[in-house]
């Protein structure tokens, strides 16, 4: 439901990653970080959510903007969205 | 909610608790999803504050949950009417109000700081690893060589699972990640926990939104085109 479940780790098998490929999150730049990211973005009364993913894609230039749940015009709050990415 | 009429505390409280678990909703006429009657769960109804007609209520509900719509039965039950004031959603999944909440001005502001100036600061406390999104999903950690076949849409078999976070249930959703801390996909649980960390082979988990970009890890694929 809303409550975060305990969780355990279990370790099935062991293995090694390799520098080359892949890069831990907290090491990407902001480039990369736009590219991969979310927002938990406190929506202003009035718009639609659609109308303000048109906005920053148009303020910040971003190609790939989506929104994850909309909210009605006259809902405001936070609505987590990707800039960069859409899910 | 806006009541239509007077009613006391009593009964206010005694139909909000009724309509505590599941409803029937059919979306409003301006709505993107399908018209259809649908059922939603209605977990918690809280009152915050009552100024007469006027009351401040928490709903803790399921996404998809109107609450115009519940406002509005509850004002037929009452029999006075009601309809809803104002809106505001404080929390859904993992996005609370506490946690990095940022504004447009905010988002705006501190795009810039970094694009004129090279700050980084302040974006990285808006802008957040898509990580972040899956931190209440149990994980799913698997090899390299596993990767980028989910990247392209292949089904999780179990050779290629490292570490498991339990409970998995069956249908449950799924992060899973590399041994980088890095999302690769979403997907759907075919298998639960204990039956993955017994099992040799089988069909743990299937891709259903890719994150990760083809490419990011290598093919593994015998026969495939080096990228």
């Amino acid at each position: 439901m809303w409550r975060r479940e305990k969780r355990e780790i279990l370790i099935k098998a062991e293995d090694e990653t390799d520098p080359r490929y892949g890069k831990a999150p907290e090491e990407r730049s902001v480039k990369e970080l736009l590219e991969y990211g979310v927002v938990n973005l406190d929506k202003p009364i009035g718009p639609s959510s659609h109308e303000v993913v048109a906005w920053i894609k148009r303020l910040l230039g971003f190609k790939k903007v989506a929104h994850a749940g909309t909210l009605e015009p006259l809902g405001g709050g936070e609505t987590p969205r990707s800039p960069g990415y859409s899910l | 909610m806006r009541l239509h009429g007077d009613v006391s505390d009593d009964k206010l409280l005694k139909v909000l608790k009724e309509f505590e678990g599941a409803i029937y909703q059919r979306p409003p006429l301006r709505s993107a999803v399908k018209r259809a009657v649908r059922i939603r769960r209605i977990y918690k109804i809280e009152v915050l504050e009552r100024r007469g007609r006027d009351v401040l209520l928490r709903v803790w509900c399921e996404a998809g949950t109107y609450m115009r719509k519940l406002c509005h039965d509850v004002g037929e039950i009452l029999g006075v009417g009601a309809h809803m004031q104002e809106l505001r959603r404080i929390r859904a999944g993992c996005f609370t109000e506490e946690e990095h909440l940022s504004t447009l001005h905010d988002l705006v502001d501190a795009y810039h700081f970094w694009k004129e100036e090279g700050i980084e600061d302040y974006i990285r406390e808006v802008v957040l690893p898509v990580e972040y999104a899956v931190q209440h999903l149990p994980k799913i950690v698997v090899r390299d060589s596993a990767v980028d076949a989910i990247c392209r849409g292949a089904p999780l078999a179990v050779p290629g699972i490292l570490r498991i976070e339990t409970p998995i249930r069956v249908d449950d959703w799924v992060a899973i990640m590399t041994l980088k801390g890095e999302l690769v996909a979403i997907g759907e649980a075919k298998m639960r926990s204990e039956h993955i960390m017994t099992a040799t082979k089988g069909i743990a988990a299937t891709p259903r939104f890719v994150v990760m970009e083809p490419g990011t890890y290598p093919s593994m694929w015998r026969g495939a085109k080096k990228a």
